[in-house]
């Protein structure tokens, strides 16, 4: 395991007793709070706030446990600054948001540290469910249902719990020790089982699953880096943002690290990927977008914290080949402007910049595979599973989905929320 | 600097901030301290038979991020020899002549009055404060507020002790008594120079709810202590202008309950008190807060181009009348300032279950701005003072002033309701909404 906190400090360290206190009373308790209403899975923000200014601490994790099952993780992974905080309407009296997610932290922490536990499983019912993906998603779809008594078996490819939160969460946001204390607490509450190193993708692994299970949820996320398709990507050292952040995150790293790195992609976790290589020990980061800065699909404050680490942007830089013998020398870019809303190479404007790492954060690919073994299940034209959004139930009967599989790639919080919901769609449907 | 001065019924002082009689006022260490730092008095601890104390003496009210915003204590007079006392004030005159020192004292017996007030005149007091206030450990020995609480008692000792004063002499009140003004005319009665209140309020300070014992815990057992700091202010503002706008007192009055900075003295002032008093606020933050005091007070005099301090002693005591005085017509209505309001909506959960249901909400959830319903808005307040933005919610006057009409008035001339069901109820000019309303509201 890496050193993380000598390497990766928590930008939303554990606030301290008398940090919550004095943090809390600020709230202003508003009526229908925006907080609560920019938050994906809606727990009650003023009330746990509230609970924890007048010494309830546990109170308020069970308030936020009661909306969120992952409401530890969430604290620290959520963007919060687009979210509950950013609606905070202190801002808008140039007043600094309450630090909500690390009053969350607050709550959470010590109810999981101390073992409060404040679920019970009711009477045990005779439908079993299978979750596919031991993620956020399914993890929280898994404790709905356990805490309605009905026998949940979750199947995870990993040999860990947790997804995303565990491989592609950055350090400093969320350590895997963390994530994974969290997963620990829950099932010791919710007593649903996890099979690790249980991949589920063929035909013949889910007619296994449909002849033991009533209903199944469909909570695996995304798949591996895309490719950029340009020459040269099969050099050594060109590799994936998400398999280099999983390798990270269990400590294995490229010693010595390179010392030039460049990040291929403008969302969050090209943000993630240059920020770590910089903390790494990279001399020089550069994070190459083809489209503009404004174009950026990276939260704008994600920018800024890689920025802080030493972080350079380069925009309207398009890669189209990769240089060097066998391993990564550096790559080859046209610069791009963006006319009537097309991406266009602008001729001869061709230029190197040398490197010895590359990392390409140009999004995911789907489980394409695996849908398709699925009768009947509808994908939309990007790869993505159709569901009603109000059931998660998708259009094959017996199949249920959320999380990343559904919506694309969203965040840790969204994904709860959906597992969530589709548990009580599941619920709905093997209550029938 | 404005002059700051003052001449509290002929003690001088080079500005109206004394400290009160508590544990600031020990010793003479402490109060060479704060006349060094700018106080302009001190009344010395309470003086008497030395007393023994408790371990675990105080105890407060905390409110969010604000400590301290009521206090409690049940220490008792002071525990050091009279002696010790004594010499100390020699030295604290000797070093600041011009500053006053004032000796608080408590005894039983009309000879042990006359041998205290003597010696401390000796050791050159500028005045004698007789404490005749304190609520918990002596009052249960017969002095302190059992004595305030007895006019007939009261003025008895105060005759004792002004047949041996040759100080000013000035009493202090008890506030736990149903009426100030009659101890304060006993005190005028007996010939007392002056009056100051008020002492505290006697309190349990808050309970250990998981020991089932109120605080402050002395090996597992509470007692009744006295109540002060800034959640006392306004009983004591109400006290001094009682006081002050009685005709049978007319004695300069040293106001104390809750002071903590220059606005809280001005407040006090202008009631009528001549002079202030400081305790539990010094012993939140020290004697360093006269700074922000005396720069405060000067810059309230010089905007208000007074003088002196005398100028406005008293000044808002002509505006506080009966109820029944108040102008019956004069109608003021909540107005939200929209470029300044931030959406938090407590003026809406306030007006709406606290108040007169005259805030509205938008129909659309995304504008959080909410609307006055001035049909029913009774101009009561309470929305301008949730709103946690300064300035956002202000109330207008909506009555032209025309027709000034006062509840003595109305009784006069027989406009008033006099029966259960009367058409003059002044409540029917808002609507109410239904019982069945409330439901499902959230």
């Amino acid at each position: 395991m890496l050193d993380s906190d000598q390497i990766f400090p928590p930008i939303k360290p554990l606030m301290d007793a008398t940090e919550a206190h004095y943090e809390s009373s600020r709230c202003l308790f508003c009526y229908n709070a925006p907080c609560v209403q920019a938050c994906p899975t809606s727990i009650d923000i003023p009330l746990f706030i509230r609970q924890i200014s007048t010494g309830n601490t546990l109170g308020a994790a069970k308030t936020i446990y009661t909306a969120n099952y992952l409401g530890n993780t969430c604290a620290k992974v959520c963007p919060t600054e687009v979210l509950c905080e950013g609606a905070c309407v202190y801002s808008k009296a140039n007043i600094r948001a309450l630090d909500i997610g690390r009053l969350q932290n607050f709550a959470t922490h010590n109810a999981i540290e101390n073992n409060h536990f404040f679920f019970s499983v009711q009477k045990a019912k005779d439908k079993k469910i299978a979750v596919i993906g031991a993620g956020p998603a399914g993890i929280s779809c898994a404790c709905q249902l356990r805490e309605e008594g009905y026998q949940v078996d979750i199947y995870e490819a990993r040999k860990n719990a947790s997804g995303l939160a565990l491989h592609g969460i950055a350090p400093y946001k969320l350590t895997n020790q963390e994530a994974l204390m969290e997963i620990e607490y829950l099932q010791t509450q919710f007593g649903f089982s996890i099979i690790y190193n249980s991949p589920i993708e063929t035909r013949v692994d889910l007619e296994i699953l449909e002849s033991r299970y009533d209903a199944i949820f469909l909570g695996v996320g995304m798949g591996r880096s895309a490719e950029i398709k340009i020459q040269g990507e099969e050099k050594t050292n060109c590799v994936g943002a998400v398999e280099f952040i999983e390798r990270m995150k269990i400590g294995d790293v490229l010693k010595p690290f390179p010392k030039k790195v460049i990040v291929l992609g403008g969302g969050n976790t090209a943000m993630d990927a240059a920020s770590e290589s910089a903390r790494l020990g990279a001399e020089k980061v550069i994070l190459a977008y083809r489209r503009s800065q404004d174009q950026m699909k990276a939260f704008a404050f994600e920018y800024e914290l890689a920025k802080t680490f030493g972080v350079v942007g380069m925009f309207n830089l398009a890669p189209i080949e990769i240089l060097g013998n066998n391993r990564v020398g550096g790559i080859r870019f046209i610069r791009t402007e963006t006319v009537n809303g097309k991406l266009l190479n602008i001729p001869n404007s061709e230029l190197v910049l040398d490197c010895d790492l590359i990392i390409k954060a140009t999004g995911q690919l789907k489980h394409t595979a695996l849908f398709q073994n699925i009768p009947g299940l509808l994908i939309d034209p990007t790869g993505k599973v159709q569901i009603d959004p109000v059931t998660g139930h998708t259009t094959n009967p017996l199949y249920f989905a959320g999380g990343d599989a559904v919506n694309g790639g969203a965040e840790v919080v969204n994904a709860v929320a959906e597992g969530k919901l589709a548990a009580k769609g599941i619920i709905q449907f093997l209550s029938k | 600097m404005a002059n700051l001065e003052i001449n509290f019924a002929g003690i001088k002082s080079p500005n109206p901030f004394w400290l009160a009689s508590g544990p600031p006022t020990n010793s003479g260490y402490q109060i060479m301290k704060a006349f060094d730092q700018g106080w302009g008095g001190a009344v010395w601890k309470t003086m008497g038979i030395p007393v023994v104390n408790v371990s675990s003496r105080y105890g407060a009210v905390n409110l969010g991020a604000n400590r301290m915003v009521g206090f409690s204590n049940i220490e008792l007079i002071t525990d050091r020899r009279l002696s010790d006392n004594l010499r100390e004030m020699e030295e604290v005159k000797k070093h600041f002549p011009d500053h006053a020192v004032i000796a608080s004292l408590m005894v039983q017996t009309q000879k042990e009055w006359h041998q205290i007030v003597q010696d401390v005149q000796n050791a050159g007091a500028d005045g004698i404060e007789l404490n005749f206030g304190c609520p918990h450990g002596m009052c249960e020995r017969g002095m302190g507020s059992a004595v305030g609480q007895e006019p007939a008692v009261l003025e008895t000792i105060t005759r004792w002790v002004m047949e041996v004063a040759k100080v000013p002499v000035i009493v202090k009140l008890t506030p736990n008594i149903t009426d100030i003004t009659e101890p304060a005319q006993a005190a005028a009665r007996a010939g007392a120079n002056a009056i100051s209140l008020i002492n505290t309020v006697q309190s349990l300070v808050g309970v250990d709810i998981d020991n089932f014992v109120a605080y402050p815990v002395v090996d597992g057992l509470g007692t009744n202590g006295g109540y002060c700091g800034p959640a006392v202010k306004p009983i004591a503002l109400n006290m001094v202008r009682n006081c002050a706008q009685h005709p049978l007192i007319n004695l300069p009055i040293s106001g104390i309950g809750g002071i903590e900075n220059w606005r809280d003295a001005v407040e006090f002032l202008l009631l009528g008190a001549s002079s202030v008093q400081v305790c539990t606020a010094v012993m939140h933050y020290g004697f360093g807060i006269i700074r922000e005091m005396t720069a405060g007070l000067d810059q309230y005099m010089y905007s208000h181009n007074f003088a002196s301090v005398g100028q406005f002693v008293g000044k808002a005591l002509p505006n506080i009348k009966p109820w029944e005085e108040l102008n019956l017509s004069y109608s003021v209505k909540a107005s939200i300032n929209q470029e300044k309001c931030i959406g938090c909506q407590l003026c809406y959960a306030a007006c709406d279950d606290g108040a007169h249901q005259a805030i509205d909400l938008d129909m659309d959830a995304n504008n959080r701005i909410p609307r006055i319903n001035e049909e029913n808005c009774v101009g009561c307040n309470l929305c301008s003072l949730v709103c946690p933005v300064e300035d956002c919610i202000t109330m207008i006057r909506k009555d032209n002033g025309s027709n000034p009409i006062t509840w003595k008035q109305r009784t006069a001339s027989n406009n008033i309701p006099t029966t259960f069901d009367d058409p003059l109820a002044g409540g029917l000019s808002h609507k109410v909404r239904q019982p069945l309303d409330g439901l499902r509201k959230e």
